[in-house]
């Protein structure tokens, strides 16, 4: 089998992989390859018909797939290769590529690989919700896909788990193709979506949204029945006492999303336990040298634009990585507290670096603080902080000293 | 189906498939009536997944022979019918002088029942063999193998189908009349049915069944058995199949823990005994208690390794009262119901004692008449391959002869549109979401068919010619789609 030698190969051509496509060839890369497993490009935005996208990246608000053709576009006027319908099998430390498609098996010699594989949704079985196993259970993207790119319609009577984006928008939508809505339901005390989409996904169309509940039974032998409600504790642990069962057809599940990176562990990669994305240094790098990642599968992000914006800057970092080799980052980032975690998490302290965080819960008028040994180097106050959105906190290098770790603390007043 | 048969089999579980293919070695024409709409629909596919040695099970019952016979002539069946199996050998642990001496009873009763290579050893043994499981001591049974029971009931399934036996599926038995010249008439949900022998493979319904054939002194009481799939991540970390010390009162083997062939782990099951023959609900309290219990043995069952739960039932003649185990029914009650096998609460081990029960169902049908070998019997069936087992020149060249190896379906456990092909236009190929997941492993993976599901449900409804609105889940009823969208 012949190996064929490449610059960068970037395995997903979803929001990530694109954006990270374009700039690097703009960056003076060319023997660049997308590997894509879907028939078009675009990943998971092709089913994203609603709007709300670009009005950070484009300053307009724009579908999914409009948000995605942008860049599509930008990929064949560059002359950019790709391959679609073309599944990546096999990744491995020294960035050797495997992938198949109707065409054969290739194998890729590459001398730096971009990871931009997005992510997958939570399942009921992750969950571990009791009752029985009918159809009608779906997980908000699949009800998606069916009901955007199938045109099948999945249900008549719906209750939705979780107050996750993709669920709420899942929620206005089949009110649109005239089913009902009946509530949807969020174990934690906060809601886990965007405020915009409790606007206007719900309250506009008057669906409520009940916190701290989740199902506690499925009922069916065949096709969903009816979904046992409780409400939680403060320690999400259901209270007797409390169950009430809603008749549906349907339960759509918006309940957290995974980064998916089966292939990054196949490679050596390290992950992060907290955001289950690589450990990455301010280059996106991975721990394995020329291995980087970007956009979901690295953090989950509230924003493809975020994730472009992200990949854009892997980008940079790329095509110096192949021109002329990247300095070591041996300053780790630690986090304590309500910062649940950050991207990166370890830095150089060469240059200015802005850390991504979440709160572990909403909170108002916190400051982040950030320490180096017993030195605050920098501190930002916070009206309020919101699981549902990623933060940022920008480190200054000239306050930093090499080899001793940062650290990212909240501190009430 | 208005012809006659020579014998209907009644039930398309591992038995009654197992039946099929054995009976189909004789010159007899044969038919399999299924009330669902695949084989291997209850308790055949929902279990721990082991081929067991035969120390459980009492000196001198049915179910100590045949288990004992079934474990020690798999390797021809399985080389024959294309069955995945691996002989890991298993351990049952245990940690005080009580599960001591229930060990060595164990192991005597194993002894007694002719198994040879039963030991008791020590924490040496167990920390060479596996790890990370716990126990101060533990029981090892070297015969004990771990086996695909979907390709099992399949490769019976299919190659009695290539020796020429009729499936009806969708098909269940309302009533069985029989004629003054000694034919009977079997109505099913789909038709009527004569035949010369009827042979009740039941399972859960089998009491219903030999209550037909005028047999009606059996009662079975389900007993519900959860379990908990965990992800292959962890699975490297558990090598073969590790057992507490069963407390054989439950009913039960005792929370396990069993590798399967593809790298998950099972966790389960629990003993419950219900209401229903047909609810395979997973409960709060029993997931809970799963996960208890099973850490004693292998403390590494965190939450993020959760993939799925599912549950059997298991057809028990004992009822709560009693608990335990009751020998397998299998019998021809010339009094009553002549020329008909009946064959009653066929639970654990009956996935391991299939074939042995089988030659004794064409035993006792030859005990009337007398049987002739079919000279055309096939016993070879293929199993699909599985493009992820081989190599990358393998890979290459099989997408070389078949582009559809080249279509990844199922991103999770990397199976190819060919294999899902395979699945669809096999032998008795599936019709159902389930039907495909269960033959080739599409949807079994950890986003449990989050990427891979919406095209299966496509190319299945373009196969089979089916509307939306007729694409099923698993059982009649389980409707995946209301239709269109606007």
């Amino acid at each position: 089998m012949n190996t064929i030698k490449k610059q960068v190969v970037i395995i997903g051509g979803g929001p990530g992989g694109l954006a990270a496509a374009v700039k690097l060839k703009k960056a003076g890369v060319d023997d660049i390859l997308i590997l894509e497993r879907e028939h078009e490009l675009g990943g998971i935005l092709r089913q994203c018909i609603h709007d709300g996208f670009g009005l950070t990246r484009f300053g307009e608000t724009l579908s999914g797939p409009e948000y995605a053709q942008r860049f599509i576009d930008e990929v064949e006027e560059l002359g950019i290769a790709y391959k679609t319908d073309t599944t990546v099998i096999g990744l491995t430390g020294d960035k050797k590529v495997t992938a198949v498609s109707r065409d054969g098996l290739f194998e890729y010699q590459a001398d730096a690989v971009i990871l931009t594989m997005g992510c997958r949704e939570r399942t009921r079985g992750a969950l571990s919700i009791p009752g029985e196993r009918p159809a009608g259970v779906f997980t908000a993207g699949v009800a998606q896909t069916y009901i955007n790119l199938k045109n099948k319609m999945v249900g008549r009577k719906v209750i939705i788990l979780g107050s996750g984006d993709i669920g709420m928008i899942m929620a206005r939508r089949m009110t649109l193709e005239g089913a009902k809505v009946e509530a949807v339901f969020e174990i934690q005390p906060y809601p886990s979506g965007l405020p915009r989409n409790i606007e206007q996904c719900l309250n506009d169309y008057g669906i409520p949204l009940y916190l701290s509940h989740t199902v506690t039974k499925i009922k069916g032998h065949h096709r969903l029945e009816a979904v046992e409600v409780s409400q939680v504790d403060e320690k999400l642990n259901p209270i007797p006492g409390t169950e009430k069962e809603y008749e549906c057809d349907t339960l759509i599940l918006s309940v957290g999303l995974i980064p998916e990176n089966e292939l990054s562990l196949m490679a050596g990669v390290e992950l992060d336990p907290r955001t289950k994305g690589a450990i990455v240094d301010e280059f996106c790098q991975t721990t394995v040298p020329g291995i980087f990642a970007a956009g979901n599968v690295l953090h989950v992000h509230d924003l493809v634009d975020f994730v472009s914006l992200e990949s854009e800057k892997l980008a940079d970092a790329v095509a110096k990585f192949v021109k002329e080799g990247l300095p070591q980052a041996e300053i780790g980032v630690e986090t304590a507290g309500l910062v649940g975690y950050t991207v990166p998490q370890k830095i150089t302290g060469d240059a200015d670096v802005t850390l991504s965080f979440r709160p572990r819960k909403p909170v108002r008028d916190r400051y982040v603080d950030v320490y180096q040994g017993e030195t605050l180097v920098t501190s930002k106050k916070y009206v309020k902080l919101l699981p549902a959105e990623m933060e940022k906190i920008k480190i200054p290098a000239a306050k930093l000293v090499p080899g001793v770790n940062v650290k990212v603390v909240t501190r009430d007043e | 189906m208005a012809h006659l048969y020579d014998v209907l089999v009644i039930g398309a579980g591992v038995v009654g498939c197992s039946a099929a293919r054995e009976l189909s070695k004789y010159q007899l024409k044969i038919a399999v009536v299924e009330k669902g709409p695949d084989v291997c629909m209850e308790t055949s596919s929902r279990n721990s997944a082991v081929l067991h040695a035969g120390y459980n099970n009492k000196p001198g019952t049915r179910m100590a022979k045949y288990c004992v016979e079934g474990n020690s002539t798999f390797d021809q069946i399985a080389a024959e019918l294309d069955i995945p199996y691996k002989r890991t050998g298993k351990l049952v642990v245990g940690y005080t002088e009580d599960d001591r001496a229930k060990l060595e009873s164990l192991k005597a009763q194993g002894e007694k029942n002719g198994i040879v290579g039963i030991e008791i050893v020590d924490r040496a043994f167990i920390d060479e063999k596996a790890p990370h499981v716990g126990g101060n001591f533990a029981m090892w049974s070297p015969t004990t193998a771990i086996l695909s029971p979907f390709q099992f009931t399949y490769g019976m399934a299919e190659n009695a189908a290539d020796n020429g036996v009729e499936f009806y599926f969708d098909s269940e038995v309302t009533a069985i009349e029989r004629d003054e010249e000694g034919i009977y008439t079997v109505k099913t949900a789909s038709g009527e049915i004569r035949t010369r022998w009827v042979v009740n493979c039941a399972g859960l319904g089998s009491d219903k069944v030999s209550a037909m054939l005028g047999i009606d002194e059996y009662t079975l009481y389900p007993c519900r058995g959860e379990y908990y799939i965990l992800d292959k991540r962890i699975g490297d970390m558990l090598p073969l199949p590790a057992y507490p010390v069963p407390n054989i009162k439950t009913g039960g083997l005792g929370i396990h823990l069993t590798p399967t062939l593809d790298g998950n782990i099972m966790v389960g099951p629990s003993t419950e005994y219900i209401d229903e023959n047909d609810n395979y609900a997973a409960t709060k309290g029993i997931m809970d208690m799963l996960i208890d219990d099973g850490s004693r043995i292998f403390p590494y069952l965190k939450k993020e390794y959760f993939i799925r739960n599912f549950a059997g039932i298991r057809p028990k003649l004992n009822p709560p009262s009693i608990g335990g185990f009751h020998d397998f029914v299998i019998e021809r009650r010339d009094e009553i119901a002549p020329h008909a096998v009946n064959l009653v609460g066929i639970e654990s081990p009956g996935l391991t004692s299939a074939v042995p029960i089988s030659k004794e169902i064409v035993r006792l049908i030859s005990e009337v008449e007398e049987l002739k070998e079919n000279p055309d019997f096939n016993p070879i069936r293929k199993r699909m391959v599985t493009f992820r087992d081989k190599s990358h020149e393998e890979q290459a060249k099989l997408i070389e002869e078949n582009p559809d190896y080249g279509e990844v379906i199922c991103r999770c456990e990397t199976i190819t549109k060919a294999e899902v092909l395979a699945a669809i236009r096999g032998p008795l190929g599936a019709k159902t979401m389930t039907g495909v997941k269960y033959r080739c492993r599409a949807m079994m993976g950890r986003c449990q068919g989050g990427y891979c599901q919406t095209r299966i449900a496509e190319i299945l409804m373009e196969e089979k010619g089916i509307k939306p609105e007729e694409l099923i889940y698993e059982r009649r009823g389980s409707y995946i789609f209301t239709g269109e969208v606007r």
